[in-house]
């Protein structure tokens, strides 16, 4: 079990690896590796060419940005998990990373990774789609910014073009004080998630929810958001019945089956995980108000 | 035709320079090409934690790395976690008191990713100790003896009686 034959590139700048991912065919790039080594390993891809940006200076960073938290793509996961920026104003993305994979990782994986490799149980693109945001790319014709539902293109695949490179994302905040609450089940800590829920919400001085944004990760063939639920949580004020009846539609995702859980568990789990999570993000929020 | 590039790297204060394919993984190249053996390979896809090493100061899986991606880095093994003049320092140590092992197949992983937590939090809750060691299988000990170890060690490290 041994990667298979590949030319190594470590461009040192991105207009380096954009004039590379512009020229060379079969090209993977190659930032934190938590997937792709493993899927070289096991050779379940073949490229031939393997790009690597570990070496680019500026991919990385971690800023508030006017109402928007930027995050470079090769930003590692853990200088997100201890981040005292990302703890203040994005608390949903800091209780999400400590159900990324493990230490040894998130020292490794990178959040820019995570979204182009868009595993249907990633925390990381969960919490992307929960606060809409949009992926920066760039190939050598230029930049582009892609809405995080446009960017979900399925079941691992994305929008990012052969030819463009991810340079990081921008999550839209959240105003102080809002709920938030990111649940998951696994049956080892730091496994692929059988389900799980990112919520959000804001809650107003006379007890009613403002907004709401519910989505799911490790159902579906990638992050969901439940329209549907946040309708009905919005202008309601919380308590048991309402999280209950909201997140019934996350039984409406058609769920995945594999050897880890059935679809009907998975539908099972969602829901459950679901309501205990939009009880998390309300008790929260009241309390922060 | 294999691509080649030549690195440097320092492995438990040792500096290496070689020739390697590009595609070799860090752990095969540390136990084939530098003989390093003590870096164990179980699945090569990076979920058994087997492999795990430093890279400078934190902890990677060495199976999820190239070797050339290590160039200029410097890597601490299990070889490299004994006291100067051999003998095994206070985690090791804590290991075999406490049971941490038995086949020993998953302890250098143990050992470096046990190195790396202690070191960031000293006084850790059992807890926190199965956290830190979720990403590393044990198919012998059910875990309790590592715990305990690192438990111990803990102790022992803030109590400063020995130097880790």
């Amino acid at each position: 079990m041994k990667p298979p034959l590949f030319t190594y590139h470590d461009p040192r700048s991105v207009p380096d690896a954009l004039k590379l991912l512009a020229s060379l065919d079969n090209a993977k790039v190659l930032a934190g590796g938590q997937s792709l080594m493993p899927m070289l390993n096991m050779r379940l891809v073949l490229p031939d060419h393997v790009i690597d940006i570990n070496e680019i200076a500026g991919l990385s960073g971690i800023e508030v940005r006017g109402n928007d938290l930027y995050i470079g793509a090769m930003t590692r996961q853990r200088d997100l998990e201890f981040s005292p920026i990302v703890r203040e104003h994005c608390p949903l993305l800091h209780e999400a990373l400590t159900n990324v994979g493990h230490r040894q990782t998130r020292n490794r994986g990178t959040f820019g990774g995570s979204l182009c490799h868009l595993d249907p149980a990633a925390e990381q693109p969960t919490v992307a789609m929960a606060m809409d945001a949009v992926v920066i790319a760039e190939s050598a014709k230029g930049k582009r910014e892609i809405p995080i539902r446009d960017f979900c293109q399925g079941t691992m695949t994305t929008a990012i073009a052969p030819d463009e490179l991810m340079i990081g994302a921008r999550l839209p905040l959240w105003p102080k004080g809002h709920g938030f609450a990111f649940v998951e089940f696994s049956r080892r800590h730091g496994d692929f998630a059988m389900a799980g829920a990112a919520i959000l919400m804001t809650v107003n001085t006379a007890g009613k929810i403002e907004r709401a944004s519910v989505t799911l990760c490790g159902v579906g063939s990638g992050p969901a958001r439940l329209a549907k639920a946040e309708q009905a949580l919005v202008g309601s004020a919380g308590g048991q019945q309402v999280f209950a009846a909201a997140a019934q539609a996350a039984t409406e995702i058609e769920a995945q089956g594999d050897v880890h859980a059935s679809p009907e568990y998975r539908s099972h789990l969602a829901r459950v995980l679901t309501e205990r999570a939009l009880a998390i993000a309300f008790n929260r929020a009241t309390v922060k108000r | 035709m294999p691509d080649m590039r030549k690195i440097a790297v320092t492995v438990n204060g040792k500096r290496y320079e070689r020739e390697v394919e590009t595609r070799y993984t860090l752990a095969d190249f540390l136990r084939h090409e530098l003989r390093l053996t003590g870096t164990h390979v179980g699945c090569e896809h990076g979920v058994c934690g087997a492999c795990t090493i430093l890279v400078n100061g934190h902890s990677a899986r060495s199976c999820l790395m190239l070797a050339v991606q290590a160039n200029g880095k410097e890597l601490t093994t299990v070889e490299g976690l004994a006291n100067p003049d051999g003998s095994l320092n206070v985690l090791q140590n804590a290991f075999w008191e406490k049971h941490g092992l038995q086949c020993g197949f998953c302890t250098p992983g143990m050992l470096t990713t046990l190195t790396e937590f202690l070191r960031d939090n000293p006084n850790p809750t059992e807890q926190e100790v199965r956290i830190a060691i979720s990403g590393n299988l044990c198919r012998c000990t059910g875990y309790q003896g590592i715990v305990d170890a690192a438990l111990l060690a803990a102790e022992r490290l803030r109590e400063g009686k020995v130097s880790a």
